[in-house]
């Protein structure tokens, strides 16, 4: 899950860092009244989880309230990189003399977190590694963790100055704690700025959570945004299944994720377009199939969820499939689909499968390439 | 000859009265691996499947001279158990288990690497050298010899092709496709979709190199991280044995999570065709679509085999100057070397179209 600026602000402040006062607003009488009780100049910042927010027009300085009302009615109107904004942050201005990046994200390859540092902060991180790699410092934090004396080092050569490079050291340490005890996969400071009086503040927050250590992080729970979610991303999530929504009208329902994205690859091959990835997962029972097929057919205003025809690629291992075939027949029994099936089943009980199925009037492959090529052949004779 | 398990293997079963784990354990008796023990702590004394049950991994060890263990514990309390039996001085430690937080599966990783470094712990029989499979992994399977994990015993069958994969099913799928061609398997093994993970491409394909009956490798990788790109460059120099590769998630939007934890296009890199681009430049063949690599294992093991049956024509004189050419020359007379030149190199014979 990653968390919006205001909630990895509010999730920094907790732990100790430097964030400037702010509050999120979803209209502009809300980002005139927290204007208001700021006072002064004020900035208000679109809330999307997308880069590049301030080029598309989704940060602007406020003077006054009624400035603040503005400038809030203008970026809620706004949809950034496909992101609709619904909130703002208004929150008080700063004045920058210098702009650096700070991280912490875990190197797979190493299998430790990595602190980057950058004396170029307020650019995307990647264009920096792009244009000037030297420019970013990297150091792993090892299994004892990271000495304040440690963070010192970091910062001493970029910052010089006795007690800046202390409060810096200060940040690094928190954010070590707000990454660590946090479970997080990415903790990102971008830009960490030096007021000209000599104060370090975190401007932005980016973070990602691990998604994995949600049972032990009630908190969590508060800060996922329904909005955020398709009605089908939604039925995904409590049904434990895993989905990602995508463009095109073949729609696929898979057991195991590498399966399903090869599905999906392969639907493209024989010139298809995949609409969405779905894997329900290694336990097969027939609610989970109902399931799959609604998250599919519903997922879009569009009629069928845009999809024209739906394939089941189901490699029978631990999933029985007998259990998919009847999870097949009972969904349609209680809910036809008005678009054409391909089932391809292979695998354990496959000859059960089949025999459920075919009482029922349907009918399977076993070969995947032939189930993608004949699930593509039917959805072009679906006129929408 | 196999890799990592076979019929010495002797099992303990971590969490062998849950669910999975009783179900698991029944399965892998069933095709004959020897389950010496299972383990939940407070069930000790207890029996599950004829199995006797322990409390703790290091008295199953004591008692029955276990060398690998399997773990079904739910996903809370399942890098304890890594711990437990890498501490138990347990060889081999397969987690089944999904959904480990990162930070947990870190720790358990460098537990077992630091024991690993430090020469093991001087308990239990395997030396105490102690490697992890997974987390978040389908386990292994020596066909015909033993299967400790959750992989289909039934679609597999004893031969040359050495298979490993980050996937479950995809898996099971490919292995399938081998065994219709005739091709069977000296081992099958998912190293796991999670971040964070014990054995990787790398450890596996050394593995598979120095394995006896391995004569072909199939690669299985997918979407996130830079594991695929590495094992390209480690081919590159160290694999002399033919690696066909597999890459899913082709079509996979940036900075959506596809199903496992690790498969996730993140900052615009660990997309499918960066992998791609890495297996071919360092000679590996790819394939687009599953159903193409049994055929291309097929064309490198006869190629492979051709290349044997003429150096044994050829006789002493490039036996002989094999060993003078040294480091690489072990498996790979110079002869054979020098008659590759003239031809296409892999690389050329297969190339990726590079999108605009």
């Amino acid at each position: 899950m990653n968390l919006y600026e205001y909630q990895g602000k509010e999730l920094f402040a907790r732990y100790g860092l430097p964030v400037l006062p702010g509050q999120v607003a979803s209209t502009p009488e809300e980002a005139r009244d927290i204007a208001a009780s700021i006072g002064g100049l004020v900035v208000v910042k679109a809330q999307v989880q997308a880069g590049g927010r301030g080029k598309a027009g989704g940060v602007k300085l406020a003077h006054t309230p009624d400035e603040a009302f503005e400038k809030a009615r203008d970026i809620l109107a706004l949809e950034i990189k496909g992101h609709p904004v619904r909130r703002v942050l208004v929150t008080q201005a700063a004045d920058i003399a210098r702009e650096l990046y700070l991280s912490i994200v875990l190197d797979r390859s190493r299998k430790l977190p990595l602190i980057m540092l950058s004396a170029e902060g307020g650019v995307e991180i990647e264009e920096v590694a792009r244009v000037s790699p030297e420019r970013i410092v990297r150091r792993h934090i090892g299994l004892d963790g990271l000495r304040p004396y440690q963070a010192r080092e970091l910062f001493q050569p970029i910052l010089k100055d006795g007690r800046l490079v202390a409060q810096a050291a200060e940040v690094l340490l928190n954010l070590w704690r707000v990454y660590s005890d946090g479970d997080c996969s990415l903790a990102e400071i971008n830009p960490l700025i030096v007021t000209p009086e000599d104060k370090v503040i975190a401007l932005d927050a980016k973070v990602s959570l691990d998604d994995n250590a949600a049972f032990r992080h009630r908190e969590w729970g508060t800060w996922r945004d329904p909005d955020d979610e398709t009605p089908g991303e939604r039925l995904a999530r409590e049904k434990g299944l895993s989905y990602v929504k995508l463009d095109g009208d073949i729609g696929c329902v898979v057991n195991g994720a590498g399966l399903a994205m090869a599905t999906m690859d392969l639907v493209k091959h024989y010139g298809g377009e995949p609409a969405n990835f779905l894997d329900i997962g290694g336990s097969s029972n027939p609610e989970k199939v109902t399931a799959a097929l609604q998250i599919i057919t519903g997922d879009a205003s569009a009629q069928n969820g845009g999809v024209r025809a739906i394939l089941f690629n189901i490699f029978g291992g631990i999933t029985r499939c007998d259990d998919v075939a009847n999870g097949i027949v009972q969904s349609l029994q209680q809910r036809p689909l008005d678009v054409p099936l391909v089932i391809r089943l292979t695998g354990t009980n496959e000859d059960l499968a089949r025999k459920i199925l075919s009482d029922h009037g349907l009918g399977a492959t076993t070969h995947m390439d032939e189930a993608v090529r004949m699930v593509i052949e039917r959805a072009q004779e679906v006129t929408v | 000859m196999s890799i990592l398990i076979d019929r010495s293997t002797r099992l303990i079963v971590q969490g062998i009265t849950g669910r999975d784990g009783a179900f698991h354990a029944r399965q892998m008796i069933d095709y004959g691996t020897k389950v010496v023990a299972g383990v939940t702590p407070g069930k000790g004394g207890t029996e599950m499947h004829g199995v006797p049950v322990f409390d703790s991994v290091a008295e199953a060890v004591s008692e029955t001279r276990a060398n690998t263990s399997v773990i079904y514990v739910p996903a809370p309390f399942a890098s304890d158990a890594v711990f437990e039996a890498a501490d138990a001085g347990v060889g081999l430690i397969v987690c089944i288990t999904e959904g480990i937080p990162v930070r947990d599966a870190t720790a358990a990783y460098h537990r077992v690497a630091g024991l690993r470094d430090a020469g093991g712990t001087n308990k239990g029989v395997a030396n105490g050298k102690p490697r992890m499979v997974g987390p978040n992994c389908p386990g292994l399977i020596s066909p015909g010899l033993a299967k400790v994990g959750i992989l289909p015993g039934h679609i597999c069958k004893p031969g040359p092709v050495g298979v490993v994969s980050r996937s479950g099913t995809l898996t099971y799928e490919v292995v399938h496709q081998l065994t219709h061609a005739g091709l069977g398997q000296s081992t099958c093994i998912g190293i796991g979709g999670d971040p964070v993970i014990g054995t990787n491409f790398i450890d596996t394909l050394a593995l598979y190199e120095a394995d006896g009956q391995t004569e072909a490798i199939v690669l299985i990788g997918e979407i996130g991280g830079s594991d695929e790109e590495e094992a390209a460059h480690f081919i590159r120099r160290h694999v002399h044995k033919p690696v066909v590769a597999f890459i899913a998630g082709q079509t996979a939007p940036p900075g959506k999570r596809m199903g496992h934890a690790g498969a996730i296009i993140s900052g615009g890199s660990g997309t499918a065709a960066e992998k791609m681009e890495a297996f071919e430049a360092a000679g590996v063949p790819v394939a687009r679509i599953p159903s193409e690599i049994p055929a291309l294992i097929g064309e490198a093991l006869s190629r492979r085999r051709a290349r044997a049956k003429g150096r044994k024509a050829t006789g002493a004189k490039s036996a002989r100057r094999a060993k003078i050419s040294g480091a690489r020359g072990g498996s790979k007379p110079s002869a054979v070397r020098a008659a590759r030149k003239g031809q296409p190199s892999r690389k050329q014979a297969k190339k990726i179209p590079k999108k605009k």
